[in-house]
């Protein structure tokens, strides 16, 4: 249902990219004389990837393991929000040069690219492409549930996100991390800052939601 | 063997981009690039975010601490204080609410079209970040070293076997998620 709600406010067709990527070498929905593997598995090989949406406990033991794996090869808790915070010491740094690198949070933290930076760009092209294999991308501004209580005006919904993000990125650097490095990989090291941390985001969270869709 | 991957810089920046890329597929699969699923969270209608984020937590406290055991990962707790973590928290709280992603998956937001995330919300988290470094020195000698209490993990408060933490809290983590199955959430 929603899913049509969406397509109708789409600006793309999200058909055309389904089918640009879906009809390319690398993927393609059924492959000749693999029929059989359907009734065993009850799936074809390769549907689970265009599936909608996986179990959350499949996605959850999945990001598990991949801190696991983040541990191991490269002795770093998976996190994001660092990588924002040296973004915007790259932005700072052309837009007013050396005085930027001067500042001592940048000294601490370096305005460059590294492998934070790149896991999230990474997390970009993944959800980039899972979006595209089950056909659901699609450039949309006003989200399903802003909608039904707030209207479909765009303006709206970004003057919201603006400020929700601005203080996002304050409190992320005030805690020290976010959801991410704190709520996961900081609570599967028990670290103690981190359960603190993670609880104090859903108690701002869940009182912030409440209020504004009071 | 694993020091020399440690070390190469090249190769690191080729794997946060692969694990980075497995992340934000099973972000997107989870459905937690999605704001209508964040929200549904923090109105409590929802439980998609808590059933990954505890499910992910137990997975891999017992993965990484047995691979501590075997000495082939060592620990990076982050350090807090009550002035950070607990006042940080709660503004992260506040702009987790009025955005409705948080910034890991505000990225697979943007990698699935979402338009508030990339306009609005990628813009915010920047300035944010860069309102923060400006005032980072004055914060720094104030408020968040207030009960400053270190890189410390429960196990090391306790004085205790790590497994003995771990072993209670994958219980209690099941037998939670067990309860929101049942309840329906």
């Amino acid at each position: 249902m929603s899913h049509v709600h969406h397509a109708s406010r789409s600006f793309l067709s999200r058909i055309k990219i389904e089918e640009f990527v879906l009809s390319g070498p690398l993927f393609t929905r059924e492959r000749p004389g693999k029929t059989d593997s359907r009734k065993y598995e009850g799936v074809n090989n390769m549907e689970w990837l265009s599936m909608e949406r996986w179990s959350p406990y499949v996605v959850g033991i999945g990001i598990g393991l991949l801190s696991c794996i983040a541990f191991l090869l490269s002795d770093k808790p998976i996190g994001c929000s660092t990588a924002f915070s040296r973004t915007s010491g790259m932005i700072e740094k052309w837009l007013r040069g050396g005085i930027a690198a001067e500042k001592a949070y940048y000294k601490k933290f370096a305005p460059s690219i590294d492998w934070e930076w790149m896991l999230v760009l990474g997390v970009f092209v993944g959800a980039f492409l899972s979006a595209t294999l089950s056909g659901q991308f699609q450039f949309i501004w006003v989200p399903n549930r802003w909608l039904n209580v707030f209207g479909d005006t765009p303006f709206t919904r970004w003057a919201v996100a603006i400020v929700g993000g601005i203080i996002m990125g304050i409190g992320a650097r005030w805690a020290g991390g976010c959801t991410s490095g704190h709520g996961i990989s900081g609570t599967l090291q028990l670290a103690v800052s981190s359960w603190i941390a993670a609880i104090c985001f859903f108690i701002g969270g869940i009182l912030t939601a409440a209020l504004f869709f009071r | 063997m694993l020091k020399t991957i440690h070390k190469s810089e090249k190769l690191q920046l080729g794997i946060g981009c692969i694990l980075g890329i497995l992340f934000g597929f099973l972000l997107q699969k989870g459905g937690v690039t999605k704001y209508d699923v964040i929200i549904g969270q923090l109105l409590l209608t929802d439980f998609t975010v808590v059933k990954i984020m505890l499910s992910a937590m137990v997975t891999g406290m017992i993965g990484v601490y047995l691979l501590r055991n075997f000495g082939v990962a060592a620990l990076h707790p982050k350090p807090g204080s009550f002035g950070s973590s607990v006042i940080g928290g709660l503004i992260f709280g506040v702009g987790f609410g009025l955005l409705g992603y948080c910034p890991g998956t505000l990225a697979g937001a943007v990698g699935q079209g979402s338009l508030d995330a990339l306009l609005g919300g990628l813009v915010g988290i920047l300035i944010g970040a860069g309102l923060f470094s400006e005032f980072y020195p004055k914060l720094d000698k104030g408020i968040l070293n207030k009960g400053h209490f270190g890189e410390i993990t429960w196990p090391q408060l306790f004085k205790v076997n790590p497994w003995s933490i771990i072993i209670p809290v994958t219980i209690g983590v099941m037998a939670l998620l067990f309860w929101i199955e049942k309840s329906g959430l």
